[in-house]
């Protein structure tokens, strides 16, 4: 099986997301680090069968965040991304 | 409903299943009673947690069919020969049985129906169930803008919520929907017969209107297909939503 056939949407991940942050993450903006376009994590590329979670960017296909857990420990390296916008307010 | 605020963790709630429905030979909706449910969007969907005897635990996203009821949740399942959960979900679950689920997730793939701007689906197999929350939503909203769906299926028996489909379209001067069947057809078929492309999405959708948002969900290959083929028909990037399940559904 390809890789491309694995794809998923940012919105597979926004349980696990949601359990970290403790809030909709989907919705959040965020800026990828090698080619600057800006996205809500809903719309990146999700990879659900590697050792853990990788978003990558749609646009350039860099790796913007990594999630991997063992046992009681998780660990998550944004080093991808440059920028993350939420919304505060109305 | 609020954009990244702190909504908090997600608890798991135990749900009742209270109705089985079965939709095809491979599909069945499990009407769910889930105290405590707080509420979810259309295009929201759950994920299923089943724990073993030994404590081993299988979890998956399935989307939420319906739209807000209360602590009713409806879940439509595909049974995936080689699934880990939707054989049990779809052959073994009784009613009275419980099953854990949180949610509702996801604030991406949603539609509230909030404007009246124009609702363009496009759906490959179970794709269509976070599609169909939302067209049933929109019938209850009274009044509602254009909407138009596209759904793909292997063959006429595994459309899903077609009779309902059916009569949402004919209640609804302002909803089209086009049916195409992929593999087989029967006698006198007048559906489209082939894989989507760019022709029959501009056919059906009557072309991008600018305000449109496009909701696509399906198979990865058929979203990537669909999502191509609608930014090539001239709609903006941003407003062609996304939900792919993967190579085999999930």
């Amino acid at each position: 099986m390809e890789n491309a056939d694995l794809k998923l949407d940012g919105n597979a991940a926004a349980g696990e997301l949601r359990e970290i942050f403790g809030a909709e993450m989907t919705i959040v903006r965020a800026t990828c680090g090698s080619c600057g376009a800006v996205r809500e994590m809903g719309a990146l590329s999700v990879y659900l069968h590697a050792p853990g979670t990788v978003f990558r960017c749609p646009g350039c296909d860099a790796v913007l965040v990594r999630i991997v857990r063992a046992e009681e420990r998780l660990w998550l390296d944004p080093s991808g991304v440059s920028c993350l916008e939420l919304r505060t307010g109305a | 409903m609020a954009g990244a605020a702190v909504l908090g963790r997600l608890n798991w709630l135990l749900a009742e299943l209270v109705e089985l429905v079965p939709e095809t030979p491979r599909v069945k909706s499990l009407v769910l009673a889930a105290p405590g449910w707080p509420g979810h969007r259309p295009g929201q969907h759950v994920d299923v947690r089943l724990t073993a005897e030994d404590g081993y635990q299988a979890q998956r996203s399935y989307s939420i069919a319906t739209p807000p009821d209360g602590e009713r949740v409806v879940l439509t399942v595909e049974r995936l020969e080689d699934g880990e959960v939707s054989p049990f979900l779809v052959d073994e679950l009784l009613v009275g049985d419980r099953i854990e689920l949180r949610g509702p997730i996801g604030g991406y793939f949603v539609w509230d129906g909030a404007d009246r701007a124009p609702l363009h689906l496009v759906a490959g197999g179970s794709g269509i169930v976070p599609l169909m929350a939302m067209l049933r939503h929109r019938a209850g909203l009274g009044s509602a803008g254009p909407a138009a769906l596209v759904y793909s299926a292997r063959t006429e028996g595994e459309l899903i919520y077609r009779e309902e489909l059916d009569r949402l379209a004919a209640d609804d001067g302002a909803l089209r929907i086009a049916y195409t069947l992929t593999r087989e057809r029967p006698p006198g078929w007048t559906g489209y017969d082939r894989r989507i492309d760019p022709g029959m999405l501009g056919e059906v959708l009557g072309g991008a209107d600018p305000n449109a948002t496009a909701f696509v969900c399906g198979p990865t290959r058929f979203v990537e297909v669909a999502a191509d083929a609608l930014v090539g028909l001239g709609y903006e990037p941003g407003r062609v939503r996304t939900e792919r399940f993967g190579p085999s559904g999930r």
